[in-house]
């Protein structure tokens, strides 16, 4: 079975919103922790910025991120007419 | 049930959802009532046991299953929302529910590489894996190997692996279901361990993965009720405000303040903490003296000898150690665990502290010369780059061993579609989130009381919860009067991270069936996780090893007894392992995460996300993977035999995943390319897991 143009496309679509939620995921995750001494400097409603993000803030963001892929990539389908049929 | 379509399916799994959740509170509240009039603790411990595994069984039996994807994937038609809960009980384990609160109080800022490792690796569960997984939709994370690599050897590399990560954290789990029913019922360990071994094999016996979903649904709602009341009320007696997670910002503040009150001597608390510390420190010294002329009698062959004394000067008790070296041992352990208390306070909210070597410096010689100076923080310099990077190898590890864990990725095939799986993982991560952004909150209240409540009271008028848990268990809570001065100081106080989660309610001035209840939400965390892992483990033997490669025309109903018979034998097997009582059991814990990320996770996101990985590839990056992580924790774990001295860029063993991950990539890389290109068939199996409907596509739905 050949791939159309448009097939081919939904894929790199994919990809991009892979790749750009990927590196939130890893500015949330690691940069956060590199710098954790120097953010932890800041303080919010009594918490230091960095035990903030660790303990709660980088957590929510990664909710965040599975909720927008899902809601974007279920969007996609649709868009490319890649959809299931219901079930 | 099967007449009705999916939103009716849907609209009564919340109607009997609700119904239960409001019959667990009643049930509480009934039990609370009866305890007002008398009921003594040991009753509600046996009520609460019994009424949640019979819970548990009875939806298990009414699961029974003979239909083999009903057992292998629960019919694939769990809605979203209710896969995530079931995901949620699933992942959360024993150690999360008692365990993590515990890691954070004693180890504070460093103990969040676990919250954020545990909750992190779902975003790459659902960008890499779930979608294409429940595309793919056969029965086991073997199977996806076996057809996308082609050949027997990929798949039995993937059952290897499996097995191996499963088994080392289902003993876990079982020992944690020991442990928690000695504790509710006053029943023995090894007697605790078998009765919730039967809870465990009621439910997934009969029904397997229907089964086990329907009741770790039931039982993720009994564990986040259970976890949340006391938290809840904690936070209402000391802040008022009946959101902890908001409310202890301003009381970590406090004990931040505390912190350095505590660390300097020159305020009245600070001083008796000095003073406790001098005491340690002595004590400390003793120990080491006592060591020191042990070993000077055992080189003049006097050893017997000073033993025997000592003996008779200890009154002869029966668990006298019995060597000299034994007697050294122990002493080793006194003169440690007292200069584990000589140090300052460790601040909750400072990252990756060095050793104090300046401080120490400055405090010993005021006068010290400025090079001796920049050596010293140059040490602490040093160390607190250790533990920064040992943090982040220990976060990579445990998100991507999360993404990698067969029982979790086996819970995407039982959504009805991609789309569903897709907002699967959302429901799965928000309602781990529920728990895992309270564990911080709770470490801090309880350190909170701590710190406040505890610290300078009279040792004649402690606390009852104090009493009771050292009474209890000696290793979760004992206080002693080190310097003799009547009044608890904090050097004097020894916590065991388990106590926290355990002791919250009686802290927080709750009734005892709270207690009773915190314990039940605690077998449920570990009861499902058992579940999960066990039908993991019976799935891989029966349908990959057996169906795939033994008999592929075996009939349904020889299938599934086999598979129920491979139940009962793995399941006697972990309870007869925890029952040993293994030591270093967090350790094997971690490992798992460690190995399964060096095992699977390059093999099945190359698998999905280029084309050209082939066979060839797959072999190579599995085993090179496995074996790079099982050869650093052999030769850098003391328990095989290894030494820290060892560890590659002072990375810990547990950590040793980040080292196989890599390998286990260009594993994949080198082997695919020194190889021709993967089949037509193959190639286009990539692009049927990579669409969720294609016109003209193939079929691989396992029936």
């Amino acid at each position: 079975m050949q791939l159309s143009e448009r097939h081919q496309e939904y894929w790199r679509k994919n990809l991009r919103i892979t790749a750009i939620l990927l590196a939130i995921w890893f500015v949330a995750t690691f940069v956060v922790i590199y710098f954790a001494p120097q953010l932890n400097q800041i303080v919010i409603m009594g918490f230091p910025f960095a035990f903030y993000m660790g303990a709660q803030g980088s957590l929510i963001i990664y909710v965040l991120i599975i909720w927008f892929y899902a809601r974007r990539m279920n969007q996609l389908d649709l868009e490319y007419g890649v959809h299931e049929g219901e079930e | 049930m099967t007449a009705l379509t999916q939103s009716q399916f849907f609209q009564q799994l919340k109607k009997y959802y609700t119904f239960y959740t409001g019959g667990f509170i009643a049930f509480v509240i009934v039990l609370a009532i009866l305890e007002q009039m008398g009921l003594s603790p040991r009753w509600i411990g046996y009520i609460f046991l019994a009424a949640t595994i019979s819970l548990y069984a009875g939806i298990g039996v009414m699961s029974r299953t003979a239909d083999v994807s009903e057992y292998y994937v629960a019919g694939r038609r769990v809605p979203a929302l209710f896969n995530g809960m079931a995901t949620g009980a699933d992942w959360m384990s024993a150690a999360s529910f008692i365990g993590m609160a515990g890691t954070l109080y004693l180890s504070g800022f460093d103990g969040l590489a676990f919250v954020m490792g545990w909750t992190g690796g779902y975003v790459l569960v659902a960008l890499f894996l779930a979608p294409y997984l429940r595309k793919f939709g056969q029965f086991t994370i073997p199977d996806f190997l076996g057809s996308r690599y082609g050949g027997n050897l990929p798949r039995t590399i993937g059952v290897v692996a499996a097995i191996i990560c499963s088994f080392t954290y289902v003993i876990a789990q079982i020992y944690g279901v020991g442990i928690i029913t000695a504790r509710l019922t006053g029943l023995e360990f090894q007697i605790g361990v078998f009765v919730g071994l039967a809870g465990i094999l009621v439910c997934s016996f009969l029904g397997g993965m229907r089964a086990v979903t329907w009741t770790q649904v039931a039982q993720y709602i009994v564990l986040i009720i259970a976890y949340m009341i006391p938290v809840v009320w904690l936070s209402v007696v000391h802040t008022g405000n009946p959101v902890p997670q908001i409310a202890y910002g301003q009381v970590l503040q406090k004990v931040t303040l505390k912190e350095n009150e505590l660390n300097n001597p020159a305020t009245a608390l600070g001083a008796a903490e000095a003073s406790a510390r001098a005491a340690f420190k002595a004590q400390q010294a003793s120990f080491e003296a006592r060591i020191a002329a042990l070993d000077e009698a055992v080189a003049a062959g006097n050893g017997a000898a000073l033993l025997e004394a000592q003996r008779t000067e200890a009154g002869s008790p029966a668990d006298f150690p019995a060597t000299p070296d034994a007697l050294k041992a122990q002493w080793q352990k006194s003169a440690d665990g007292a200069k584990a208390k000589t140090g300052p306070v460790a601040a909750h909210a400072t990252p990756f502290a060095g050793k104090g070597a300046e401080k120490k410096l400055l405090k010993d010689n005021p006068d010290a010369s400025a090079a001796e100076i920049a050596a010293a923080q140059a040490e602490d310099q040093q160390a607190s780059n250790d533990k920064r990077r040992n943090f982040i190898a220990l976060v990579l590890c445990l998100m991507v061993g999360t993404a990698s864990l067969p029982h979790i990725l086996m819970r995407y095939y039982t959504t009805p579609s991609v789309r569903e799986a897709r907002k699967s993982v959302f429901w799965s991560l928000l309602f781990i989130f529920l728990l895992y952004f309270t564990a911080p909150a709770l470490a801090v209240l309880v350190k909170f009381e701590v710190y406040n409540n505890l610290v300078g009271l009279p040792f004649s008028s402690l606390p009852a919860w104090v009493e009771n848990w050292q009474a209890v268990d000696a290793t979760l809570m004992k206080i002693v009067d080190i310097n003799l001065d009547g009044i608890v100081q904090l050097a004097e106080i020894t916590i065991g991270g388990d106590l926290i989660v355990l002791a919250t309610p009686e802290i927080a001035g709750l009734p005892y069936v709270i207690s009773g209840m915190v314990a039940a939400g605690g077998l449920a965390a570990a009861l499902s996780t058992a579940d999960g892992l066990l039908l993991t483990i019976a799935n891989a033997l029966s349908h990959d090893v057996y169906y795939k490669m033994i008999d592929p025309k075996a009939s349904t109903i020889r299938r599934l007894a086999i598979s129920r018979s491979l139940l009962l034998v793995v399941a006697i097997l972990a309870a007869y392992t925890a029952s040993l009582k293994p030591g270093d059991i967090l350790f094997l814990v971690g490992a798992a995460f460690s190995l399964a990320a060096s095992a699977f996770f390059p093999a099945l996101v190359l698998g999905v996300f280029w084309k050209r990985a082939n066979y060839l590839g797959a072999v190579i990056g599995m085993l090179a993977g496995l074996g790079v992580c099982m050869y650093y924790m052999y030769i850098t774990y003391p328990f095989f035999g290894g030494v820290p001295a060892n560890e590659w860029f002072a990375i810990k063993p547990i950590a040793a995943g980040v080292f196989g991950m890599p390998i286990g990539f260009l594993g994949v890389i080198i082997g695919t390319l020194i190889s021709r290109a993967p089949s037509l068939e193959i190639q286009q199996l990539v692009d049927h897991v990579r669409y969720p409907s294609l016109e003209g596509d193939i079929e691989t739905r396992a029936t």
